[in-house]
């Protein structure tokens, strides 16, 4: 059995994951203090990949990275890469359809987050950057963990936007999910199956691992609550 | 030491309108729920912008929207409490006492100041432990120090109770004064209790629909509160409208009574608290017969609702009194309101 599909679709949602971590984070953030206009507009673009059916969201990357549009041809031009067919591609595909479920779950988080600690952290003189990394992210802590977890399940079961923008070429594009399919397709139900159980047995160990982290995170407490 | 405050803040339902200056005093706010008492506070503090005016502390202007200057909330140097006390939930005790001091950096004066802050706090054993660990009495004493480990220009004290239970109240608010005695500089207090307001300020500023209506030393606005809003918040239970006839008295259409007054400003209404009613045998000046209406037993005191013969049917003033005054009291004796303890008042509207 080959196991590149596990080591490439892994190496998506990781990469996928930390640049979702960081920007949909960053979005939640900032989006918040806009006025309320901008804010809905910005809302809804951001927000729309995760109810666009995927290959929609496939058919826009296309549109955007493709070798003869703008930023596809720029990049190929400047840096001699095509933002297309290869295995980074699938990265682009499930950031977009990932980002949202980071940004919204954050968001949320950030809106729930007490404003006096805020406001007590500025007058003792912290300094923003401070408060938001020391103070306001450990208290959005369980937030930000689910939107991380929810957003690498997603990445990691990229289908729709990834088979369009990546394609399927063994040993180089191919994931799990777009392997999964090929066998389905090629009538190789047996080995279609193993790649089913290894899928399951990440999306098991994922949400065992976050489980866990819960509850370490909260020591038995006296009289607890 | 002292500070400045003119400023206004437009809210749509309610102008904010505060202006007032204090020493090295404790000034507190006084005002219904949601008058901008707190709003006040966090304008100081650079949380709140203000529209237009003037905030200075100790010589050093905070705000200024004609120079257009608005130092950031950290450069300040303000202390804050809030009313949940915002300790940051991630760190332990001695943590958020150090969060304090961050900038200016740890030196052996800090960890000395670190060690008397925790040691008077009696937060000594706590230090390691997160703020949900703590009572509501600890987690108000970690506040505090960590108020003092910043050393502000000015302790601003936003409902420092409110949060507590009352048995633990009183216990807290020993130690709040203690806080304030040796901080030594400008305090301000925002609550709505008249009692703690009257125990722990020097000085009292009226809030009225956002707008600072009276500031005065704490004794003699309780003895003349001068405005309708400023009575009723320093706790005046019997007040009614009132006018000044031809001849200088004031009559009371509601109580039917015409009395003579302290002096003779204009009035709107007057008020008479409900300890400074007197008995007297004979008739003399603002004396006059009344019947009583009901006798409340109160812990320690007889409350007896009265209503000056004459008066209208529903009108019915409040009259504390001790339980030994109460039983000495004369049969049909008369009610007297002495005249230096009518307030006259004006309604600021």
């Amino acid at each position: 059995m080959d196991w590149y599909p596990l080591f490439n679709s892994l190496r998506i949602a990781l990469c996928s994951s930390v640049i979702v971590f960081f920007t949909g984070i960053f979005a939640a953030y900032y989006i918040a203090k806009l006025p309320r206009l901008l804010k809905g507009v910005l809302d809804v673009v951001l927000t729309l990949p995760m109810v666009l059916p995927p290959t929609v969201v496939g058919y826009f990357l296309l549109l955007l990275l493709g070798p003869k549009r703008p930023l596809g041809a720029w990049v190929l031009a400047a840096f001699g890469t095509r933002m297309v067919m290869t295995w980074y591609s699938a990265i682009f595909a499930s950031v977009a359809v990932a980002f949202p479920l980071m940004y919204r779950t954050a968001r949320g988080a950030f809106e729930s987050f007490d404003q006096t600690l805020r406001w007590s952290g500025q007058t003792l003189g912290l300094s923003n950057t401070y408060i938001f990394w020391r103070i306001m992210l450990p208290a959005c802590k369980q937030g930000i963990l689910a939107g991380i977890v929810l957003a690498f399940a997603r990445a990691l079961g990229e289908y729709g936007a990834t088979s369009m923008v990546a394609g399927y070429t063994p040993g180089r594009t191919a994931t799990i999910s777009t392997t999964v399919y090929q066998l389905w397709r090629t009538n190789d139900e047996a080995l279609a199956m193993r790649w089913v159980l290894v899928n399951l047995a990440i999306s098991a160990v994922v949400l065992l691992a976050v489980n866990l982290l819960e509850r370490k995170r909260r020591p038995a407490r006296k009289g607890g609550a | 030491m002292s500070l400045s405050v003119n400023i206004r803040k437009d809210f749509g339902s309610f102008t904010l309108n505060a202006q007032f200056e204090a020493g090295n005093e404790t000034l507190a706010l006084l005002g219904a729920s949601g008058c901008g008492k707190s709003m006040t506070l966090k304008c100081i503090a650079g949380i709140v912008t203000p529209d237009e005016g003037k905030i200075v502390l100790d010589g050093v202007t905070l705000f200024d929207s004609a120079a257009h200057i608005n130092l950031p909330p950290q450069k300040r140097r303000v202390g804050l409490l809030f009313q949940n006390y915002a300790l940051f939930p991630n760190m332990t005790v001695e943590q958020n006492l150090l969060a304090g001091i961050r900038r200016a950096g740890r030196g052996q004066e800090q960890t000395e100041r670190l060690k008397q802050l925790l040691e008077r706090f009696y937060l000594t054993d706590l230090e390691r432990r997160r703020p949900e660990e703590l009572s509501g009495g600890q987690q108000q004493r970690v506040a505090l120090a960590r108020i003092l480990m910043s050393q502000p220009r000015i302790l601003m004290l936003d409902e420092p109770f409110s949060a507590l239970d009352a048995h633990l109240r009183w216990e807290v608010e020993q130690e709040v004064m203690r806080v304030i005695d040796s901080f030594g500089g400008t305090t301000l207090l925002v609550s709505h209790d008249r009692d703690q307001i009257y125990r722990i300020a020097d000085k009292v500023a009226v809030y009225g629909e956002g707008t600072v209506e009276v500031t005065d030393e704490k004794w003699s606005l309780f003895r003349d509160p001068r405005t309708l809003n400023a009575a009723r918040l320093t706790g005046c239970k019997n007040l009614s409208p009132a006018h000044r006839n031809k001849d200088g008295r004031v009559f009371v259409p509601a109580w039917g009574l015409t009395l003579e007054g302290r002096d003779d400003r204009p009035v709107t209404h007057v008020g008479i608290r409900a300890h400074d009613f007197q008995s007297a045998k004979i008739s003399g000046e603002n004396t006059f017969p009344f019947e009583v209406v009901r006798t409340i037993e109160d812990t320690f005191s007889f409350i007896l609702m009265v209503r000056p013969r004459g008066a209208a049917e529903d009108c019915s003033l409040r009259w504390e009194l001790s339980k030994e005054e109460f039983r000495a009291l004369p049969k049909d004796g008369l009610l007297c309101i002495p005249k230096e303890k009518l307030l006259l008042l004006s309604d600021a509207k």
